[in-house]
């Protein structure tokens, strides 16, 4: 094999990898505050539609990447203050977000398909990139070194920082979080809008870098599999930078297989990969854990202050 | 760009769909207009080639028969048990006739013709319509658009290895690929076409990675049968020549946009819905192409070289003439068996069951 496939591959791991990294993260944290936000899909979208809308119209993608977060935070907003203040089912208002998602990003993108878009692509200068090995290192798009950075900035948050302590223990234990006097609410309030910034900065990864084009639907349910992550990762940060990274791998590696035309399986069984994967290591992780999962005790559980 | 209302059609439709007006068909004397037209997609109108063809055809059915058609639509219809749900309510919300465009919808649209005699179904790209007389058929020959492509690849190829990003194989995807490579081999008889499935009809980033990784290995030429213009991104990104699916995509990808091969569904559902209004509807089975306008293609690239346009134009012209036929032997499969005799042409209904593929392409 030589360097340069070599070089490829890796580079089209990473950009497969991104989206799903960051908005994983993102859910991660929402999750570990105890909420279950299953409406990622639909943040994605909208972060992905705005993203690509401002990028066209003002011809800079990085605004465009921006705007994207602020607006899926706007779409969490709407669903924090349904699923905390007035504690709707937060598995039924997540999907709702979900579709609601589809339907506004389809109609705020109807002007804008058919048309291309400056991507936000490699930031260092050409020199940099000359060789194989160092456009592996430079060559990607900013939002790559993000994903990367944020692993690590959301793993030193939840384990070594006293906010993150405090978020942990809302998820773990919310009644105990509130009378010790922590303001659970609030710090749900800013995880969920956290998570929404992350998806929208992931939708514009679709429409900015990977696809520069608006058409609906364009993540193509990428949001779930960040959200089944959140789980395979068990709510660690560093194995969700693995899960990411190997899920990406997988389904780079089964394309790059039949491309070399190597058909000693059926497509159909390549295609299964990623899944049988995940399904694989859930395994694995729990049997290694006797059948115990590492969710936050309070996820999915609404919170009412007791008076 | 088309400024599309579509949210206002879908509310307008819906708003129908709850008035109990239309009279019972009674087909000899032809439907009382408006005659009801509903459309079932696969994808989503704005995905820029299948559907979004689909839906033109639709709107421009509209155009021409005016106030005598009330036409609606339900997108993002999963082929499965939910395809069976969806046209069953669009059957009892009193429309004359459903038009559904997949060929995942078959046995649904069979199924539920069976329990609606007097609503006509039409289904796009199926090869059956398990005896229902309520129920025709109807298809474009895209292989003849696809041996256009075949043609211009073959001759700007530098690599003699075309990237073909697929989605299932079925007939109508197998028979694509064939005609794709037949057409390139006869310009460059070493020439291969490798195909990698992605297993979906509409992924613009698991397409644009399929490309990516064709494009990685060797291929310079990238042709796809599935419906986002991400694999043309990726071309064009990488220098290699790509082509258009359902729709002239020249806007994705300016420079590697050679043709497109386009869907015009309008003559057929302008016919059809006609036909009902006149009482001569009846079961069919049609497939057209080139010389019935269903089938055209986009205008050429002026980056292409003058002889490959000419070449190209001269395939266009032969095929409405009914001159040229791609599938005309000696055709030899994969394993180097001659499966076509010399001068025979591969009959229709073999090709709408066609499971293999001719030497060169690599699936």
């Amino acid at each position: 094999m030589s360097l340069d496939l070599l070089v490829a591959i890796l580079m089209t791991v990473a950009g497969a990898a991104t989206p799903l990294l960051i908005a994983g993260l993102g859910e991660l944290v929402v999750e570990k505050s105890g909420v279950l936000n299953l409406g990622v899909e639909g943040m994605m979208l909208i972060g992905a539609v705005t993203g690509f809308a401002v990028g066209t119209t003002t011809g800079l993608p990085v605004l465009g990447a921006v705007v994207a977060m602020f607006a899926a935070a706007l779409a969490a907003a709407i669903f924090a203050v349904l699923t905390l203040t007035l504690m709707a089912n937060q598995v039924a208002t997540g999907l709702a977000l979900t579709i609601f998602g589809t339907g506004v990003s389809a109609l705020i993108g109807a002007p804008f398909v058919g048309i291309t878009t400056n991507t936000l692509g490699p930031i260092f200068p050409d020199a940099l990139t000359s060789s194989p090995l160092l456009r592996l290192v430079f060559g990607h798009s900013p939002l790559v070194y993000i994903g990367l950075a944020l692993t690590f900035g959301v793993a030193w948050f939840l384990n070594r920082s006293r906010a993150g302590l405090i978020l942990r223990a809302v998820g773990e234990s919310d009644s105990a979080a509130h009378a010790i006097g922590y303001p659970v609410l609030k710090v749900r309030y800013l995880a969920v809008l956290f998570g929404g910034a992350m998806a929208g900065l992931a939708g514009s990864y679709y429409s900015l870098v990977l696809t520069p084009m608006w058409a609906e639907r364009l993540t193509a349910g990428r949001g779930w599999i960040a959200i089944a992550l959140v789980v395979f990762a068990s709510w660690k940060p560093g194995r969700m930078l693995l899960g990411a990274y190997l899920f990406g791998l997988v389904i780079t590696m089964e394309l790059q297989a039949k491309a070399a035309g190597f058909n000693m399986f059926a497509p159909e069984f390549l295609a299964s990969l990623p899944y049988i994967a995940t399904i694989a290591v859930l395994a694995i992780i729990s049997a290694a854990k006797r059948g115990g999962t590492n969710a936050p005790a309070c996820l999915g559980k609404p919170f009412r202050a007791a008076t | 760009m088309f400024e599309t209302s579509r949210r206002k059609l879908l509310t307008a439709s819906a708003a129908m769909a709850f008035a109990v007006s239309s009279l019972p068909a009674v087909a000899q004397e032809g439907v009382e207009p408006p005659v009801k037209a509903a459309f079932v997609y696969v994808g989503p109108v704005g995905d820029f080639g299948w559907t979004y063809a689909h839906d033109q055809g639709r709107k421009c059915l509209e155009e021409n028969l005016g106030d005598k058609v009330e036409t609606s639509y339900v997108e993002n219809v999963a082929e499965g048990p939910d395809a069976e749900r969806v046209i069953r309510q669009l059957a009892q919300e009193d429309n004359d006739i459903v038009f559904t465009t997949s060929f995942g919808f078959m046995n649904p649209t069979i199924k539920v013709a069976k329990q609606f005699p007097d609503v006509k179904f039409e289904h796009a790209t199926g090869y059956t319509t398990g005896g229902n007389e309520n129920m025709g058929l109807y298809n474009s020959k895209f292989y003849q658009g696809r041996a256009v492509l075949g043609t211009i690849a073959g001759m700007m190829s530098e690599s003699g290895k075309a990237g073909y990003v697929a989605s299932f194989p079925i007939p109508e995807v197998v028979m694509g690929i064939n005609a794709f490579q037949l057409a390139a081999q006869k310009v460059n008889p070493d020439f291969e076409t490798q195909v990698v499935w992605v297993n979906s009809w509409y992924d613009p980033a698991k397409e644009a990675d399929a490309a990516k990784a064709l494009l990685s290995q060797g291929a310079d030429v990238i042709t796809q049968h599935t419906d986002s213009p991400a694999p043309l991104q990726a071309a064009e990104e990488a220098g290699a020549i790509a082509f258009g699916q359902a729709w002239d995509m020249t806007s994705f990808a300016p420079n590697a946009h050679m043709t497109a091969i386009v869907d015009q569904w309008c003559p057929y559902y302008t016919s059809r819905v006609q036909a009902l209004l006149d009482g001569t509807w009846e079961a069919d089975n049609v497939w057209l192409g080139m010389a019935e306008g269903e089938v055209e293609m986009a205008p050429f690239n002026d980056a292409m070289p003058e002889d490959v346009k000419e070449a190209a134009q001269k395939i266009v012209d032969e095929t409405k003439a009914g001159e040229y036929e791609i599938f005309t032997g000696p055709i030899t499969d994969q394993s180097g068996e001659v499966r076509i005799p010399e001068g025979e042409v591969i009959p229709e209904s073999d090709l709408l069951q066609m499971d293999w593929y001719v030497e060169g392409v690599q699936s």
